[in-house]
């Protein structure tokens, strides 16, 4: 940890577009804040890259209170950086000591290709949910409270599965860039409700389907995407999902 | 059967196929390192050479050995076939990837671990299995049984040989220490009461049967059973 304004220097991946080959570039960066964000680090270095008339580097953020999942910079080897727990956007310039060189990837999955620089296109995520990551029934007006009965431990994990903000940490991390902890989820928040009963087989077997289907690489057990992913997604949802799966195909009778 | 086909060709599929004959040769090793203790009683091999009699003439033990190369067939091809699908899945690698920082090293070695696994068996099933299958056994020991015990002890009088067999064993004993807590994983047996009985079973297990494996040649390289 370091209280006084830091020198550091930056090792970021520059790619102009996604048929160009990208490289490694270095930048130096002087007199940076502690208490700075990782990704005002970045507007500042954009703001002298702009005044050099440079070309300023490309990162997706939307929030920047760690709550969308926009933010998705791989950073010293880790996707959001060396903290536990928190996205891009929440990593302090604290963080680093004065001198430190950083390198700063994008993304990297056959799934999530380069748009520039650092920021990929997660479009596969969107066409993952969009395959059956939603439940069809009309749900009405709010309900009166308790009039769905649901046992609290089934909330509470549901409600942990659906803290996912998708970012792609875990599809980042894992060696295989498998998207198995994003898919499970996605369907461990729906498989808990009611709610989510009428199409729980029907919708594993698509999910998992599109996840296939949009090149992710196979789940190998590592534990890296749990370890990595900011809101502490555990890997008991892909086991769930397994299950579902394996009812799905091996005793249900709706196929897709 | 269409539905059965795409469910093995999914990546969960792919996965349960590795989970399944995982177990299934988990097992296999359980019987085989039994009758192989059998060395310590350390009779000239004549427990030995009997508990081999049986592996090699009981119709049931002969008909499963076609089962165990299937299985380990099937865990080898679907291995290879899914290293180089995960790695197409990152056609472009990272040049800076902390990954001790999350996962265990073997837990992302385990095609390197199963390819050293297969030369080891290659060399081991064609010094073993092939004589007592196929070529003969040169010689029979007291109780008139092939003396499989003899070709062991002749086998490990080469250094070379006790140092592939110690090498082996340690690559299975991460293999398994990543591979048989992940086969459960793998079949949606996750759950806060049973996984950390799965994972300290397994712990032991990775440990115990490999080293009890690797302690034979070395036991007989050093005349300590013979």
């Amino acid at each position: 940890m370091s209280t006084g304004n830091m020198n550091l220097t930056l090792k970021i991946w520059r790619q102009k577009n996604n048929k160009a080959k990208g490289s490694l570039v270095d930048y130096k960066i002087s007199e940076v804040s502690p208490d700075m964000s990782f990704l005002e680090m970045f507007d500042v270095l954009n703001e002298d890259l702009v005044a050099k008339g440079e070309e300023p580097v490309v990162f997706d953020h939307d929030c920047r209170e760690g709550i969308c999942g926009a933010c998705s910079m791989f950073i010293n080897g880790r996707p959001h950086g060396p903290k536990e727990g928190i996205t891009t956007c929440q990593l302090h310039m604290r963080s680093f000591k004065d001198g430190d060189t950083i390198v700063v990837e994008p993304w990297r999955a056959k799934a999530f290709p380069v748009i520039k620089d650092l920021m990929v296109d997660r479009a596969a995520f969107d066409r993952i949910i969009a395959s059956g990551g939603f439940i069809s029934v009309n749900t009405g007006n709010a309900q009166d409270a308790n009039s769905l009965p649901i046992p609290k431990v089934q909330a509470d994990s549901a409600f942990e599965a659906a803290a996912c903000i998708g970012c792609g940490a875990c599809v980042a991390t894992c060696k295989n860039a498998s998207a198995m902890l994003f898919v499970s989820a996605k369907i461990s928040q729906l498989a808990q409700l009611p709610q989510g009963q009428p199409e729980r087989y029907r919708r594993v077997q698509s999910m998992v389907a599109q996840m296939d289907a949009e090149g992710f690489g196979n789940c190998t057990n590592t534990g890296a995407c749990e370890a990595e992913c900011p809101k502490g997604i555990s890997l008991e949802n892909i086991a769930r999902m397994n299950r579902d799966f394996y009812s799905a195909k091996f005793v249900s009778e709706e196929s897709i | 059967m269409a539905s059965f086909g795409n469910a093995f060709s999914s990546s969960i599929g792919k996965k349960l196929i590795m989970g399944i004959t995982g177990l299934f040769l988990i097992s296999f090793l359980v019987v085989h390192c039994f009758i192989n203790s059998l060395i310590i009683v350390n009779d000239g091999g004549l427990t030995f050479n009997m508990g081999a009699h049986f592996m090699g003439t009981n119709w049931i033990i002969r008909a499963m050995e076609v089962v165990l190369f299937a299985g380990l067939l099937a865990h080898i091809i679907q291995g290879f076939r899914l290293v180089f699908q995960n790695r197409a899945a990152r056609p472009e690698r990272y040049a800076v990837n902390n990954g001790a920082a999350n996962s265990k090293w073997y837990s992302r070695s385990m095609g390197l671990l199963g390819t050293l696994l297969l030369i080891f068996l290659i060399v081991h099933i064609s010094k073993f299995w092939v004589m007592s299958r196929f070529t003969g056994i040169p010689t029979v020991d007291a109780n008139g049984n092939h003396d499989l015990f003899a070709v062991m002890v002749e086998t490990f009088k080469n250094p070379w040989l006790v140092l592939l067999y110690v090498v082996a064993m340690v690559s299975l004993a991460y293999h398994l220490l990543h591979g048989f807590s992940s086969a459960f994983q793998t079949l949606g047996w996750n759950h806060k009461k049973y996984t950390p009985l799965i994972k300290g079973f397994g712990f032991w297990f990775s440990i115990i049967i490999p080293l009890l494996f690797a302690l034979m040649p070395i036991v007989m390289y050093l005349g300590y059973i013979n």
